[in-house]
């Protein structure tokens, strides 16, 4: 037997978006479309009839037994497109897929959860939606109760929990689901911290027991913590598959779901100069994807001189508060800015960051004179998303804000 | 982290997962697989039905009761129809014990999907078990408004003959009366959400065209296996000829019936069939 436990071959789906969007149909709409059928052969009727939107296209790939790979993509990248179609909730178009082992999916925990059915219900009614054996979740019934510390309420309606209660009583049905490949959607994102902390532990545990396992999310903390391999989609198709560092700093360089550009942010112009683009890492994106730790990030501005006589490049780094963090000013330190001739000018720095700590940050840019004026500002221009942890031994770094958000270098002898 | 190896061999299970075409017929083997899953959603529908209520499973006897007093007084005691020699109010409650089955099956079952949606979109299982499981959660109140037929008859004095052997059968008749239209109904209340306000209006309609209130031997004779055509009236006739041990049902009338059941109940399982994939989809 092989060890390849999923092979996803062409897979394909096909959304007629029209049929998504309108929720409702009624006999008055199919009327209606019986009824243009004969207009079907005018040309206008046919232009207004919209093409179909492929919501996957051509996706590929194999996970071996026993590995863990992570699935990243920006919404409506066809991430839960394809835990769909793996969990056979929906059929492919085209293609298809062959699941080699007893599949369990988690699309949502608490799936089938009734309010009015009491903690012991609901776990015998979610575990069997679930696919659990009657027999199995006999079994395993202290100790989902145990893992939810709702011993003293299990025979309760759920409806008198509170929302943590709930939320730990049906992850911890989900999480003694046994199957051999689990797949697994974005649900480490209820809860609190603490409870996150618990959920993304357990995983581990699933994904240390040698189950396989196909893990949709969208912190990239928890892909680096839990997968080797990762698989990138974008637009519905297959970006990227490989290890899980190069996969997150691929999805970090490309695209923005700001969907912007740098550019757009422009606060401050003046006939002096008109600035035309601004690059980090040679996009002009707004927002930017980087791991924690040291990074080095490519600046660029371009545009075209009037009137001034010099100026330069500047970067400010603020919190998403917008304190200010940082100044990355060339000519400031040099004191003064470079002349700029008339004409088309092209300003290029690499500039160092420190070793931030993740969160949430914005980069502003200006074109100055340093002590004299600004020509040229773009507040709120780049927002830097930065995952994982700065610290060199992989060790994870709480977020927490009275920790500072500059992880400071050991001066080695 | 590395991938772990594991030295245990994987179950031989494989599932094929492709795009599938056209009418295909229902796969009974994974449904009964499933078969613990229909139990507690059954268990479910049970639980829940006459949860936060007052009177709580006293609904199953108010509401035959009450309109048994009803079409007592006035179809039997002023409009004057025949009842096959029999208690008029007997007559109609031991029709209701199965048109309620019937009713409550075909409503709750035909919503079932539409009200599942959360579970469709979420998790996969065969659909079929969510029809499947809120027909077979009226067999309570059946069981509840058999108990009052038996007081009934008690009162009325009547003693079942040997045609009580073939209740169970016409229970089942009136089960897959009820899934072979809920069938059709669900799924395409999927798609079409006016199934749901069609819904009280043809059960209203099917009341009356039902040997309820009257006796199947008021339709002409020549009529009378056309009248089969309503499955219902088999279902009917034949509950009370089990009862009660009135003269035999026509069998003819019989006959069309369950073919009309059997022709309803195949077409059912295959539109449904066909249908289920697109459910997750539209819904």
């Amino acid at each position: 037997m092989s060890d390849v436990a999923i092979r996803v071959e062409g897979l394909g789906k096909q959304y007629h978006l029209g049929a998504q969007k309108e929720r409702y149909h009624t006999f008055a709409d199919q009327i209606k479309k019986w009824t243009s059928v004969r207009k079907l052969f005018s040309r206008a009727k046919r232009a207004e009839s919209r093409p179909p939107f492929w919501a996957l296209k051509d996706v590929s790939f194999e996970v071996k037994r026993g590995e863990v790979v992570g699935i990243i993509g920006r919404n409506g990248a066809g991430k839960s497109t394809l835990l769909k179609i793996l969990s056979r909730i929906t059929e492919p178009t085209e293609g298809g897929a062959d699941i080699h082992g007893r599949v369990g999916s988690l699309l949502e925990v608490g799936t089938g959860f009734h309010p009015e059915l009491t903690g012991r219900e609901n776990v015998y009614l979610n575990g069997a939606i679930l696919g659990m054996k009657r027999s199995e979740i006999v079994r395993k019934f202290d100790e989902i109760v145990a893992f939810a510390e709702v011993e003293k309420f299990i025979d309760t309606p759920v409806k008198h929990y509170s929302s943590g209660m709930y939320m730990r009583l049906a992850f911890a049905v989900a999480a003694h689901l046994d199957p051999e490949i689990l797949v697994v959607d974005e649900v480490l994102a209820v809860g609190d911290a603490q409870f996150q902390k618990k959920c993304l532990g357990k995983m581990g545990d699933v994904a240390k027991g040698g189950r396989t396992v196909l893990f949709v999310s969208h912190s990239m903390t928890a892909l680096q913590q839990l997968c080797h391999r990762c698989l990138l989609l974008r637009g519905g198709q297959v970006d990227f598959l490989g290890l899980t560092q190069d996969c997150i700093a691929r999805y970090a360089t490309g695209g923005a779901s700001r969907s912007g550009r740098i550019i757009d942010h422009t606060t401050k112009r003046n006939d002096a100069v008109s600035v035309e683009s601004i690059r980090v890492n040679g996009s002009e994106a707004d927002e930017v994807h980087l791991l924690a730790g040291a990074q080095e990030l490519t600046l660029e501005m371009a545009g075209v001189v009037h009137q001034l006589t010099r100026g330069g490049l500047q970067a400010r780094l603020q919190d998403d508060l917008g304190t200010p963090l940082g100044i990355f000013s060339p000519a400031f330190e040099r004191g003064g800015a470079d002349p700029l001739p008339l004409g088309p000018f092209h300003l290029k720095h690499r500039m160092r960051l420190p070793r931030l700590n993740r969160g949430e940050y914005v980069l502003m840019f200006e074109l100055v004179q340093p002590n004299v004026t600004a020509w040229y500002e773009a507040q709120d221009a780049v927002r830097l998303h930065v995952a994982g942890t700065p610290m060199t031994t992989g060790q994870t770094f709480a977020v927490n804000e009275r920790l500072g958000w500059v992880l400071l270098d050991e001066v080695k002898a | 982290m590395t991938p772990t190896t594991v030295d245990t061999p994987l179950s031989c299970e494989v599932t094929r997962i492709r795009p599938s075409g056209g009418w295909r017929a229902i796969n009974l083997a994974e449904v009964w697989r499933y078969r613990e899953l229909l139990f507690f959603l059954t268990l479910r529908d049970i639980k829940l039905r006459y949860k936060q209520t007052a009177l709580g499973v006293a609904w199953a006897v108010i509401q035959p009761l009450a309109t048994m007093a009803v079409f007592a007084v006035f179809f039997g005691k002023l409009g004057k129809l025949p009842s096959d020699g029999q208690p008029y109010a007997l007559f109609v409650l031991t029709a209701l014990l199965p048109w309620q089955l019937f009713a409550y099956a075909l409503t709750q079952s035909s919503n079932s999907l539409v009200a599942e949606q959360r579970l469709i979109t979420k998790v996969y299982f065969p659909r079929l078990i969510i029809p499947v499981a809120s027909v077979l959660s009226g067999l309570v109140d059946f069981a509840v408004a058999m108990c009052l037929v038996m007081i009934g008859m008690a009162i009325f004095g009547v003693v079942p003959t040997v045609a009580i052997i073939a209740l169970p059968a016409f229970v089942v008749f009136a089960v897959f009366t009820a899934l072979a239209i809920g069938l059709w109904l669900s799924a395409l209340n999927v798609q079409y959400r006016d199934i749901r306000y069609t819904i009280p209006f043809l059960t209203q309609f099917w009341l009356f065209v039902s040997p309820v209130a009257y006796p199947a031997s008021m339709v002409p004779e020549q009529y009378r296996v056309l009248y089969g055509l309503n499955p219902m009236a088999g279902v009917i006739e034949g509950t009370r000829w089990a009862l009660l041990g009135t003269t035999a049902p026509d069998w003819g009338l019989m006959a069309v019936s369950a073919g009309v059941v059997a022709l309803l109940l195949t077409g059912g399982l295959l539109y449904f069939k066909r249908m289920e994939k697109t459910f997750a989809d539209v819904v």
